[in-house]
């Protein structure tokens, strides 16, 4: 519903439609939070263990820091980019089984909730990031052809986009950093091995090396506006395909479960 | 009196042919004076802007005239006119006149209302005065389409939103860098259109601004009016590396801006965002610059584009605007036909009397018994004779004077009693209309 409201907004461009929009999202978003709490209740732990409830986690924590984002830099418009990619994902999810899958008692540790809410807080910098990016683009293209129309002039300038798209990489590489550090100390104590080079440990090496080189590039070499945006699509598609392709290779929990 | 205006605009003609069809004001002279020694034609006026070239002329047959025009920009620029002619337009007379006043009030410009071409309209006047290729008939137009434009502006706020090319510009460095403040900004020619569009970024917080020009002085005396800093013409590409706004404006034919100096520039500045405005016709910026990464160019007639969006506003003040051209245009119809049929009467009486008078003083020398009281009476006789006769056709004559038709009339009868004009009496005529 909110996606519907975002996207009527987006072709009437009308201030009212924006704010209708966003007390459904914020709605919608109790709700989703409530959600969260229950199943953090009924299983014990952080809801993020199986696929479909990592899911979910994924995209509450993608609203959560599109809201702050949105206060803060009074930047609502992204949220008709955001809203969609949120549903998407509970649409995903909601295909996948519900049940709570208990986890391996060798998986039991505090380094969970850490580790999965880290990781899950870097995915949602770096999903911000990516829908920047795809605004970006939208924006330089339209600024390009010269053909301002439509969502040209509701869209934030190029370089407040490429700002914001810059402060999430930069928010999201630490958190991932620190995401595949406490994995390794984890799997430390539950297997007696920091890195296992499974499917899991090497993809996520590949996306840190990706936004590494992504931001060092930003930094010394220039790299930004639309290569940029484009780059930081390439590295959340990479995330993202990790994310999913182990999820459904493996069954969950990077495989360490079986 | 027959008025013709053969153009071509931005609605006509792309950018392409308006560049090859321009007069350069430094030697304009030429031109007109060629209009108006070997094409036959009274007064002419020549009218160059980025977005428009337009002749206008006085000829005596409209037809002719307006062939000649075409044929003159045809031959001048060495364009072959089947190419030319699907861009002209053509305004005869009344239509003529309407264009004039329409085009000064702005109400023609690309950008609605934009003040600039009242003051392009009065220097291509003044060209036509220098070069004495302007009439009578030229001056009294073009007062009367400066003192249109000036009600225009005064009576309806069409003026008054900031539409125009140059605040368009400031709207798309907006939707490019976000805040202006701290921005720099480089002219290189110091055009107005260019100086206006400097002053708006200025007055949004755009912090340098520099300016190169040809001639250095021009450049120092510009930036005197907004603390800028001049630089050497040759010198500009030095500087281009910490700019973030470009605004060409210089009269090059060639482009001085090419995408091999701004690739380098780019790398040098980090890919920081370039917007280039390229208000110059024939263009200075390469479009190639536009397919760097983080380079915006924008020409005079992508400019037009932003603005269109903007322009619903304009429409309903240019309604009225186009009514205070229609009241005038009658004002000064009235005016051009009395011009033509107040002498033409003055003639006629003038050609009557004096086969009167000669007719009475030979009728008088033979009858030399005559008193004082006879003569009296004969005289007063023969004048309501020819008051008389002339009763409905002078009447006529001013009636149909202020229609269409009018100079057929003045025209058969200036030809049937073979009347030659007074100019005395046409420069008195026109003064007593000079309010």
């Amino acid at each position: 519903m909110t996606t519907v409201l975002y996207s009527a907004y987006l072709f009437a461009r009308k201030e009212r439609l924006l704010s209708v929009a966003q007390w459904v999202l914020v709605t919608g978003y109790v709700f989703h939070t409530a959600t969260i709490i229950t199943r953090w209740a009924a299983s014990g732990r952080t809801p993020a263990t199986s696929f479909h409830d990592s899911l979910i986690f994924f995209s509450w924590i993608t609203v959560t820091l599109f809201l702050i984002l949105a206060i803060k830099y009074r930047q609502r418009v992204l949220g008709a980019f955001v809203s969609p990619f949120a549903l998407l994902l509970l649409i995903t999810a909601s295909f996948l089984p519900k049940q709570l899958v208990p986890l391996a008692p060798v998986l039991e540790s505090y380094w969970l909730p850490v580790h999965v809410v880290l990781a899950f807080l870097g995915n949602a910098f770096f999903a911000l990031a990516f829908l920047l990016g795809i605004m970006y683009i939208i924006q330089d293209r339209y600024l390009k052809t010269r053909k301002l129309r439509g969502i040209f002039f509701v869209l934030p300038s190029l370089d407040t986009i490429d700002e914001l798209n810059y402060k999430c990489l930069q928010y999201g590489f630490p958190l991932l950093t620190a995401a595949i550090i406490t994995g390794a100390i984890w799997s430390e104590y539950a297997i007696g091995s920091y890195w296992e080079w499974k499917h899991r440990q090497v993809w996520s090496l590949i996306t840190w090396f990706l936004y590494a080189a992504l931001l060092h590039g930003r930094l010394t070499a220039g790299w930004r506006g639309r290569k940029a945006a484009i780059l930081s699509g390439v590295a959340f598609v990479s995330l993202i395909g990790s994310y999913f392709i182990i999820n459904i290779l493996s069954g969950g929990a990077h495989g360490l479960a079986r | 009196m027959n008025l013709v205006i053969v153009g071509l605009n931005h609605k006509t003609s792309p950018i392409e042919i308006r560049e090859k069809l321009s007069f350069p004001s430094q030697t304009i002279g030429e031109p007109l004076a060629r209009l108006t020694n070997h094409y036959g034609l009274a007064e002419g006026v020549i009218l160059s802007t980025c977005n428009r070239v337009e002749v206008l002329a006085i000829t005596s047959e409209i037809e002719k005239g307006t062939w000649q025009i075409k044929r003159f920009l045809s031959d001048y620029h060495s364009i072959p006119l089947e190419k030319l002619d699907e861009h002209l337009y053509v305004h005869q007379g009344e239509e003529a006149v309407k264009h004039l006043f329409r085009v000064a009030a702005g109400l023609d410009s690309m950008v609605m209302g934009e003040p600039q071409i009242l003051g392009q309209v009065k220097d291509s006047y003044g060209y036509a005065v220098q070069h004495n290729t302007a009439g009578i008939i030229v001056n009294k137009l073009y007062h009367k389409a400066f003192q249109v434009a000036k009600r225009v502006r005064t009576e309806t706020k069409i003026g008054e939103s900031a539409v125009s090319i140059s605040f368009a510009a400031v709207e798309l460095a907006r939707k490019i860098f976000g805040e202006l403040a701290g921005k720099t900004c480089m002219l290189v020619g110091a055009g107005e259109m260019a100086e206006l569009a400097a002053r708006h970024l200025q007055s949004n917080g755009v912090r340098e601004i520099l300016v190169a020009n040809r001639t250095y002085e021009k450049a120092v005396d510009l930036v005197k009016c907004f603390c800028g800093t001049a630089i050497m013409f040759r010198e500009f590409p030095h500087y281009l590396k910490n700019v973030d706004i470009v605004i060409a404006s210089t009269a090059s034919p060639n482009f001085i801006i090419k995408p091999e100096q701004i690739h380098d520039v780019m790398r040098e500045r980090k890919n920081r965002p370039m917007f280039f405005i390229d208000i110059s016709v024939p263009r200075n910026v390469d479009p190639e610059v536009n397919t760097i990464d983080n380079c915006y160019v924008y020409d005079v007639d992508d400019l037009q584009g932003v603005v269109v969006a903007n322009l619903h506003e304009r429409q309903k003040e240019a309604l009225q605007a186009e009514g205070i051209i229609a009241e005038e245009i009658e004002l000064f119809y009235r005016w051009i036909k009395s011009l033509d049929v107040v002498p033409t009467i003055i003639a006629l009486r003038k050609s009557f009397d004096s086969v009167r008078k000669a007719e009475l003083a030979k009728a008088v020398s033979t009858i030399p018994s005559l008193g004082e009281k006879e003569l009296k009476v004969l005289e007063a006789m023969t004048s309501a004779i020819v008051n008389k006769i002339l009763h409905h056709p002078v009447t006529h004559l001013k009636r149909e004077a202020n229609k269409i038709e009018g100079d057929l009339y003045i025209d058969t009868i200036r030809k049937l009693f073979d009347l030659t004009i007074d100019e005395e009496a046409v420069k008195k005529a026109a003064q007593s209309n000079d309010d």
